[in-house]
């Protein structure tokens, strides 16, 4: 017995040793260089000088635009891109026959197959002066700018995030029970009310997974401002980039991902709190 | 083939509750209901029985409006409901495996029906109809609970609440104790059984069940593949089948299979494969016998006598009389099931009940012994 158990321990940590090696080499450590150069200073060709200091952190208010637009751009994209995908996953899990249904759902992957450079690439010429400002010409909007507006970095961000938000909550309503919706009508739901009190709230899970998903992921964009905002809407993401291979100011680019970390765990934490919390308030009512 | 065979004696003012008229369901190429046509009384108990896919799920939903018919007419209290959507029908179901809102607790589910109104009546209404219908189903103090705290049978009850609290005209129930152990299912058989009769109204029943339908129905309707087979009462059916399938589907009966070779006034020969020839009353259900066609014999096990082998065969008094051997012995409690092993005819199911068990004491398997019946007690019937 005793030696079966301990045999299995042993198996349990072997199997386990790749995935916590993984994570301490590539994750913690990485994170612990990085908070200690963010106390350190800039030598004065660049790079890094071992030191003790708040200064990197006293300087940050200088960073303030790039902090304001993430954490703004951040909430916003994530909620249109909640609006943008909820209706698509709920005619893909709901509506459409089961014999399109995987054929489509490929289709909102497919964008996967080439990398979001070349794609976010493409956006450039779609919404730049020879793209869609043209054909608008044409019926006679002149004078259209969208390239390198907020308008175009939102664009940006639907499409680069729509899968990631589509899939958790096509499977939170793929797996609803069709029967709850027969049962709500059958006692006098209409469409539209049962949607609203049955879907929806089943669907919750799916969507703030999504919501979590796309959340993070656009606190640490760089690639979609940069492209189609062109200078203009600037993220923390691209602060770090000028920090750390142009100015080559390594503490203060550590000190401001630092304080994006936090931001993030703090947000995160919040938002888990808030949506685990719903789930658990078991007793209140909602008459 | 409407019976028309109705137990209740209600005033039948009205129109009746629900009415197909020729109704046929298809779905592609399957035939789900074919040329259907029926009626349901006000305040009757009305089962609908039948092996899966035989239409009687189709038909509920029908009723229910998550079907509509591809040709004839289905009424509501003597209104056509063809392309009238489910949420608007005097109608509610509750669910085969409950299909309760697992996001709210118990009395939001129950009062989810009344929220659904418009004008929605005010909170303090709606918490008085639902702590009315926890206490009528047995539920008070429930109301805080969630969904899955519950056990089977309260998930059941509160179906059945959620279900009433609109005062449905018509309740459909599609095989709501299936999910239920057996010791529970018999309780739910009667506290639905007296629901009904306190409240009033239609219930509608689906079960492939036969004990279940005939324990609780005024009515039953019996499907095969889309078609209404018989509709009768419980007794009409056990009794007077129709033919084969419903003698074999309602209750356990022994079948003699052969082909007829007389008839007379009261009585159908038929005459099996070794020759042996059985006399039976035809079913007053049945359509009509002619020399030849193939016919089956058919005792119900209850009906039949075994005595031992060796006594004297005076308190048998039977028409038929047999000689076997007890293969088999099953107690029951108020009845003990014997398989007896025939010359010539198979094995016979024989059902004796306790009183006569004790006077004569039970038969050993391996025991040799007589057994006969009456022809008053075989039923001649049609092969389907």
């Amino acid at each position: 017995m005793t030696g079966e158990s301990t045999k299995g321990r042993w198996l349990t940590v072997a199997l386990l040793t790749p995935t916590s090696a993984w994570f301490l080499v590539m994750l913690v450590m990485p994170l612990v260089v990085v908070a200690i150069f963010s106390f350190g200073e800039r030598s004065a060709v660049g790079g890094y000088t071992a030191s003790f200091t708040f200064d990197q952190y006293a300087n940050l208010p200088s960073r303030f635009t790039a902090f304001r637009n993430t954490l703004t751009y951040a909430p916003f994209g994530t909620l249109v891109s909640l609006l943008v995908a909820y209706p698509l996953a709920y005619f893909l899990a709901v509506k459409v026959s089961p014999k399109w249904r995987l054929l489509l759902l490929v289709l909102v992957i497919v964008p996967f197959w080439t990398s979001l450079l070349i794609r976010t690439y493409a956006w450039i010429f779609i919404l730049g002066g020879r793209g869609i400002p043209t054909l608008l010409d044409y019926i006679g909007f002149e004078g259209v700018r969208l390239i390198n507006t907020p308008f175009a970095v939102v664009v940006g961000i639907i499409y680069g995030y729509l899968p990631l938000m589509v899939f958790p909550i096509f499977v939170s309503l793929e797996r609803l029970d069709k029967r709850l919706l027969e049962a709500s009508n059958d006692l006098g739901g209409t469409p539209f009310r049962t949607f609203l009190q049955v879907t929806l709230p089943l669907s919750m899970p799916g969507v703030a997974t999504g919501c979590m998903l796309v959340f993070i992921l656009l606190m640490g964009e760089f690639l979609i401002p940069a492209f189609l905002g062109g200078g203009k809407v600037f993220f923390i993401g691209n602060a770090l980039v000028d920090l750390f291979l142009q100015s080559r100011n390594w503490p203060f680019g550590s000190a401001v991902a630092v304080t994006l970390v936090i931001i993030m765990l703090i947000t995160v934490s919040l938002y888990m709190r808030l949506t685990m919390g719903r789930a658990a308030d078991r007793n209140e009512s909602i008459m | 083939m409407e019976l028309n065979v109705s137990m209740i004696n209600s005033d039948k003012s009205g129109s009746p509750d629900i009415q197909f008229d020729q109704v046929t369901k298809r779905y592609g190429d399957v035939v789900a209901l074919d040329n259907v046509s029926l009626s349901v009384e006000r305040g009757e108990f009305f089962s609908f029985l039948g092996p899966s896919g035989c239409g009687k799920t189709t038909s509920l939903r029908l009723i229910a409006g998550f079907e509509q018919p591809t040709q004839g007419n289905v009424q509501i209290g003597g209104v056509s409901v063809i392309g009238v959507p489910p949420h608007r029908r005097p109608v509610n179901m509750v669910f085969q495996h409950y299909a309760l809102f697992p996001h709210m607790n118990v009395s939001d589910n129950i009062g989810y029906g009344l929220r659904q109104r418009s004008p929605k009546p005010p909170k303090s209404e709606t918490y008085r109809q639902v702590d009315e219908l926890l206490e009528m189903v047995q539920m008070s103090g429930y109301g805080k609970r969630r969904i899955w705290e519950l056990s089977g049978g309260q998930q059941q009850r509160v179906a059945l609440a959620r279900a009433l609290i609109n005062k449905p005209t018509v309740l459909l129930l599609d095989e709501p104790l299936a999910a239920l152990d057996r010791k529970l299912r018999r309780d739910m058989q009667i506290e639905l059984q007296t629901l009904q009769r306190d409240v009033g109204i239609t219930f509608i029943l689906v079960t492939h069940d036969q004990e279940e339908a005939l324990s609780m129905s005024d009515r039953i309707c019996i499907m095969r593949e889309g078609c209404v087979v018989q509709m009768g009462s419980p007794r009409d059916l056990y009794d007077q089948p129709s033919n084969l399938y419903v003698a074999d589907f309602v209750g356990k009966s022994n079948f003699i299979t052969g082909s007829v070779t007389n008839i007379n006034g009261r009585y159908v020969t038929v005459e099996d494969a070794n020759g042996r020839t059985f006399v039976g009353a035809p079913s007053a259900s049945a359509s009509g016998f002619s020399v030849g066609v193939a016919a089956s014999i058919a005792i119900r096990p209850e009906l039949i006598v075994v005595s031992s082998h060796n006594s004297c065969a005076v308190d048998m008094a039977t028409d038929v009389a047999l000689n076997g051997r007890i293969k088999n012995r099953i107690f029951l409690g108020e009845h003990t099931e014997y398989l007896i092993e025939t010359d010539g005819l198979g094995d016979i199911l024989v059902l004796s009940p306790k009183h006569i068990e004790s006077k004569r004491g039970a038969f050993e398997p391996g025991e040799a012994v007589a057994l006969g019946w009456k022809n008053a007690a075989a039923l001649a019937l049609e092969d389907s």
